[in-house]
Formats: structure tokens, sequence, C-alpha cells
């Protein structure tokens, strides 16, 4: 029996089209969009203006905070403005705007393949860089990675847990890079244990990727202390919490952050970034981006700079199919449906799924049957049912007791519902109402 | 392009899978009530399923002016269920009679579909039962009333036969001699209501949809598990003052109230936890009118008054919480 999250979870039709596709390198576009909120976290603030000429790996936008992020120019060239552009929220946000030239970069990054295996730098130092590099969770969450690896005082951590799970239908960029840069990711991962101090580290690869499964745990071999754990497909099993419950029995309490059970997540992408940045000198500035849907001539997966409009990953893909109703940013679970084709790829953009109509359009909302299938699926052992009413009918204190504010957004109740009620929907609004008489509680207090 | 919230898949169940799923799963147990009962279980059926989906298509439309939905099953599953908890020689106006109450006040009074708080197939068979109690106590003899609707010949159900020979002081060793073995009890055997006697069909039926996900198997194994333990407590106390828990899982409509009455969504528990409450109470209900009270079978007076309580379970009994346990130690 493969090991699994203990509460709900859902199985959709995993549509892995792009996974036998070798990573292909997008050509540098002539024009870059770089939002400067790419992160949680405060956005960060220009340090260039128009005219500016810039090389890649240049830093072009500071951290403004703790819980927050550098900015790198993906590419070489002059800064056309700084200007709103929208992104995948839908809302325009600040950005700094690119026109390439040439590609040109800063001297001191190594760009060569040679493996750099050796690990010099102290815990500190590698935290430190991590920070620099404008390193975030690539899982999609995009939380600033070396504010994970600052645990706060009296919490400690004993176990990296490693997030090759990838449970989304359709993305395959975490299982390419863990085929392709299987030992520049465990170089990662001994970076990861070394600035956290710990001596174990567990990768999380489901069972729907056995080549990765094998691969990873040849070359792990040669690692003391850190091992593969495979798991039984199920999503979310990629949720940090669910994840740390498959790998370890270990359930986050409500409201706490996984330290608070002695784990911290990285996503594989996160940890060969990490490799990039300490023994390469290479700042975040591009990422593998898989581009997908049933319609779509030639599914693909493309390392792209940061910047890229999805424009040009589509074209590379065989272009946009003529069905497409829904284009959407990540995957078919959580991912957000853009409104343009020029809205750029971002530190966060694990994938662009073209989805042909039928498909696209939601069904026809049926009353509730009670049937308690959203309430069998929650993997954070919810009501959904209940929760859709009270927001419906702004019942803000009840849903504050039925934890609305646990919901990890994962979907998996507005999947299952037979009456195709928009659970998700309800819920978020709950969240959002909720998580703001919350934070007026705190501070009036 | 369609621009809306995730997520942007859907897993294609539908309440119409569901119903229809549930119908499919009674197929077996409708072959075996036509086996054993011919003529009257086709006409009960069919009655009772054109009633229900009649009446409700009726009620939506011109009652409530608003589409009517019995394409999505659910009227017919009321009425399946409703003939299944009938005896085949039922006259038509006391069904159709059944059908009205089910539907018209068991279901659509309370808002249709996922409103009613009581197995709206109950519901009308409790009216029947309460208001014409001679018609719904004669039980056709299976096999022998074949041919016959009306007049089929009856005779007594097993449940009867023990219930009336324990009270009269008879030993139950002595009774089970009177009645078919546990093996033809459970291929169904006997007489009872039409769809309630085959448990074998009824357990196929129930693992389809347990396979299917239409239900899980909290409730029927709650149910079952409640009587097989309360009657093995007494059964061993006393072997030949209480009928063994083989017996009493096999007779009457112990399996098809499990399976498929005590499972209906709108009427039942919402979280595992509350659903093992509700199914346990069924069964010690059904037990406690079983020895105790004068009817020989309690199943659907039992589930009636679990879905009463039912609200009540959900109010307080809530699904098991992520992170409610303690988090394991770290070493």
């Amino acid at each position: 029996m493969l090991k699994t999250f203990s509460l709900g979870g859902v199985h959709p039709a995993e549509n892995k089209r792009s996974a036998n596709s070798p990573v292909e390198v997008l050509p540098v576009p002539p024009v870059v969009s770089i939002p400067l909120a790419q992160h949680i976290g405060a956005p960060a603030q220009a340090l260039v203006k128009k005219g500016d000429e810039v090389k890649v790996g240049q830093v072009i936008a500071q951290s403004a905070g703790f819980v927050s992020a550098n900015i790198h120019s993906p590419v070489s060239g002059k800064v056309a403005k700084v200007d709103q552009v929208v992104d995948a929220s839908g809302y325009r946000k600040a950005a700094i705007i690119i026109n390439t030239e040439g590609d040109e970069w800063v001297e001191d990054i190594d760009r060569s393949a040679i493996l750099v295996k050796e690990i010099t730098a102290s815990p500190e130092a590698i935290v430190k860089k991590i920070g620099e590099a404008g390193i975030v969770g690539l899982g999609g969450a995009t939380f600033p990675a070396h504010v994970k690896l600052s645990p706060p005082p009296g919490k400690t951590c004993d176990v990296l847990i490693i997030n090759g799970v990838e449970c989304e239908p359709y993305l395959t960029s975490d299982h390419r890079l863990m085929l392709e840069k299987g030992e520049e990711l465990l170089v990662g991962i001994r970076l990861l244990m070394t600035a956290l101090h710990v001596k174990e580290a567990i990768i999380g690869i489901e069972n729907n990727k056995p080549d990765a499964i094998a691969h990873m745990e040849k070359l792990a071999s040669e690692y003391e202390g850190i091992r593969v754990q495979p798991l039984k497909v199920q999503y979310p099993q990629g949720g940090e919490k669910q994840l740390i419950d498959a790998c370890m029995g270990r359930q986050v309490p409500s409201g706490k952050l996984p330290i608070e059970v002695g784990a911290v997540v990285h996503n594989v992408g996160t940890a060969y970034a990490v490799y990039e940045a300490v023994q390469k000198n290479k700042p975040l500035i591009e990422r593998i981006v898989t581009v997908t849907g049933l319609s779509l001539a030639r599914p693909a997966n493309f390392l792209t700079r940061i910047g890229t409009p999805i424009s040009a990953l589509i074209e590379a893909a065989g272009g946009l199919p003529d069905d497409t109703g829904k284009i959407i940013g990540g995957g078919p679970m959580m991912g957000k449906a853009l409104t343009s084709t020029e809205i750029p790829v971002t530190k966060g953009t694990s994938g662009v799924l073209l989805m042909p109509q039928p498909l696209a359009s939601r069904k026809p909302v049926d009353p509730c049957i009670r049937c308690a299938k959203c309430v069998s699926v929650c993997p954070m052992g919810l009501s959904p049912y209940l929760l859709m009413p009270l927001a419906e009918k702004a019942i803000w204190d009840r849903a504050e007791e039925e934890n609305v504010m646990d919901c990890i957004e994962c979907g998996s109740c507005s999947f299952t519902c037979p009456s195709s009620r928009p659970l998700l929907d309800y819920i978020r609004l709950g969240k959002a109402k909720v998580g703001q008489i919350m934070r007026s509680r705190t501070a009036n207090a | 392009m369609i621009v809306s919230p995730s997520p942007h898949v859907h897993s294609g169940d539908s309440v119409q899978k569901n119903m229809y799923g549930v119908l499919l799963a009674l197929v077996p147990a409708l072959a075996a009530s036509v086996w054993f009962f011919g003529l009257g279980a086709l006409i009960v059926t069919l009655t009772s399923v054109l009633a229900c989906v009649l009446f409700e298509h009726l009620i939506q439309k011109f009652l409530l002016k608003k589409p009517s939905t019995i394409m999505d099953g659910s009227a017919a599953v009321t009425g399946l269920l409703l003939a299944f908890n009938l005896p085949t020689n039922i006259p038509l106006g006391l069904i159709i009679i059944g059908a009205a109450i089910a539907i018209g006040m068991g279901k659509m009074s309370f808002g249709g579909l996922g409103q009613n708080p009581f197995n709206p197939a109950l519901v009308g068979r409790v009216f029947l039962l309460i208001s014409f109690p001679v018609q719904m106590t004669s039980w056709p003899v299976p096999i022998a009333a074949r041919g016959a609707y009306i007049d089929a010949v009856t005779g007594p159900t097993p449940l009867s036969v023990v219930k009336e020979g324990l009270s009269a002081g008879r030993p139950f060793s002595e009774l089970t001699a009177e009645i078919p073995s546990y093996l033809n009890l459970f291929m169904g055997q006997m007489g009872g209501s039409a769809g309630e006697v085959a448990g074998v069909a009824l357990l196929l039926g129930l693992l389809y949809m347990l396979i299917k996900k239409i239900v899980t198997w909290h409730i029927p194994v709650a149910v079952v598990g409640s009587i097989a333990v309360f009657t093995g407590v007494l059964h061993l106390s006393d072997p030949q003052a209480y009928a063994s828990p083989l017996f009493h899982l096999l007779t009457g409509g112990v399996l098809l109230g499990a399976f498929f009455m005590a499972t209906d969504y709108a009427s039942s528990p919402m979280s595992k936890r509350g659903m093992l409450l509700y199914g346990a109470g069924i069964g010690i209900i059904t037990v406690l009118i079983r020895i105790y009270g004068s009817y020989p079978e309690g199943v659907s007076f039992a589930i009636l008054i679990m879905n009463a309580f039912t609200p009540l379970i959900d109010k307080y009994i809530k699904p098991k919480r992520f992170g409610e346990k303690p988090a394991v130690q770290k070493a």
C-alpha cells in the first residue's frame, strides 16, 4: 500500500500529455514585462527607470521588507518603461518593461553545464545567497524561500521535504526537471539541508512518474540522508500540509505553519534554483513552463525567461487551437483563467493550459442534494455544503467557527459536487471576509 | 475567452448518475421480487413508480409552476423503494395514495430534492401501514402467489411466526424448524414486502453502490452491526427466549432498510461519525420495537425516528478535521 495523506482527495484525469517531452529552451523574446509582485509579501521596489541598460542577472527590483523578494532582469537590453500591465490576477500591476538587445549576462554568473557538487558555503551564507537571488517557491505559491529557511525562535526543523509530487493534471515541468537535472537537484537539496541544519530529506514523488522515482532513487543513493518516498496518486498531495501528512504522518495544526511539526517543504524547482544560485551564482531569471491542452498540436515543456508573454509559448507549441475556450495559467484544479495571451510568465507560472470548448464552460447549478461527497473529499475535513450557504447569507461568525480559514482552495469540493455547485467560489468569499474580520480584530485588540 | 474561478474541471458526476445508479443497484432485488411474487410484484412496482413520477411532474408543473425534474430519476427511486416496502397484493388505490403522500408530503412539501427531512418512501409506507393496517400486513407466499395479484395466497412471515411464538413462550430452537433455513432466508424464500426478501440481491446492490461511490459503508455497516450486537447480546443471554442475530438480519426489512432506505441523502447525516451514530440508533430502535414493541417489524419506524435526529447530529457531530489529532512529537 503506497503512502498518501489521510483525509479526502480526488483523482482527476491525469492527461500528462507532455511527460515525455524533453525541456526545450524557448528563444529570448523581443519584449519582456516583469511584474514587481511575483511573490507573496510586499511587491519589490523598482531600481531601474526608463532608458537604463540592463544585463541578464542584474538586480532590477529590490525586496521591500522581510517577506519580499528581489527581481533580476531575465534579458539584456534597455528599460522601455515602468508601467502597469495586466498580470495573471486580471488586475493591472506595476511592471518593468524591457526591450531585449542581445543576450549579455552579468560577468560572475557561471553558465557552464559542469556540475558543482562541493558545498563550501556556510548555512548563513546559503540563506543569504538564496535571498539575494530572488528565489521564491516555484510550485506556484511563490513564498520567498529565504524566509522559510529562517525558522522563528523556538521552532526547529528536523526534516526537509522536497515536493516532486506535481499533483495537478497536465503539468509536467517538475517531472522533466527530475529526469533531466536530477544531480543538480540533489546538490540543491543538500544546500537546503545545510541551511536548515537537518540530516533528513524526503523527496515525495507520485506513482504516475515511475521513471522519475527510479532515477531519483538511483541518484539519491549517493547522498546520505536523502531518500525518495513514492506516493499514491491523489490530488491534492502536493499541498504542503497533505505532503507532510503523507510522508511523515504529521498533521500541521489549524492556523499553523509546517515548522510547527518540524518540517519545511520546498518544490523541486525551488531546490534546483537554489543550486543555480549558490553553486553557479545565477539568480532566478527563468523557469520550466509546461504548455499543454487536449487540442494543442505540440504539448511541450519550455525553459522560459521570466517576463515572456505566454503568446510566445503558445506559438512554439503549435499555436492557439481554434476550439480554445479558456486559457489557464497553472493547472486545471487551482490555476487562474487568464484574460489575454499577452500576460507575462512570472516566477509562479508552472504551466499554460489551453482548455477547449465545451469543457471550458461551467455546468448549470442544481440544488444541493446533501450527498455529503464534498465532505468526503475535502482534504482539510471541512463541510463545503455548509460553508457555501454561510457565505451566501453573510453569516461570518459561523463560517469562522466552521474553520473556513483552513481551506486550502484545492477545488476538490467543486470538482466532485454532482449538482455542480460553485462551492469554492463562496468559500473564497468567506475566507476573504472572515480574514478581514480577524485582522481588524487583532488590530483593534 | 471564458474567465471563471478555479477549479476548471469537473468529475462528471451528476444527480442523474447517482439516481440511475441506485435504480441499477435495485435491479437484482427487482428480479428477485418478480421471481418470488410474480404478477403482484410487477403490478405494484409499475404502479408505484409511475404514480410517484406522475405526482412529482404534476406538482412541479402545475402547483409550483416550475420546470419538472422527473428526468433526474429521484422520483423513480422513491417509487421503486416505496413498492419494495409494500406487500405485493396491495390494491392499486392504496399504492396511489402512498405515492401521493410519499412525493407530495414526504418530498415536495419540504422543497423537493435535497430538502426532505424524512425518507419519502418510508413516509408513504408508514402512512399506509397506520391507515390501512389490514391490507398492509397480509403477505403473499413466495412462489405460490406468483400467478395472482389481489387474491394471491397469503401466509405468515418468518418474522411474525417467531415474534408470536416467542411471546407465547415457545423456545426459539423449536420455532426455527417452522421457518425456512438461513440460506433460504438469505436467498429470499420468505413472505414479506416486495423488495425486502432477497438478502443476496440487496447485498449485490449495495456492493454496486459502494463501487460507484453512490453511498459509503458507514450507514449500512452501523445499522447491521448494531442490530447484530444488540440481538447477539440478548440471544447469548438466553438463546431460547431471543432469536439469533442472523435471524434478525435476514428477516424483515433490515437489509433493505440498512442499504437503501437509511442511506437516503437528504435525511441522513453529513459526517462519517454522524452516520455511524445514526446507523447505530436505527439498529437499536429496530431491535427495541421488534423485541419489546407490538409490531413485528421496526425498521421503518426506526429510520424515521433517526431521520428526525439528523439535523441535531449534524449540528453537534462534525467531520474529522485535518490537524485534529495532536501532531506527532518530533525526535
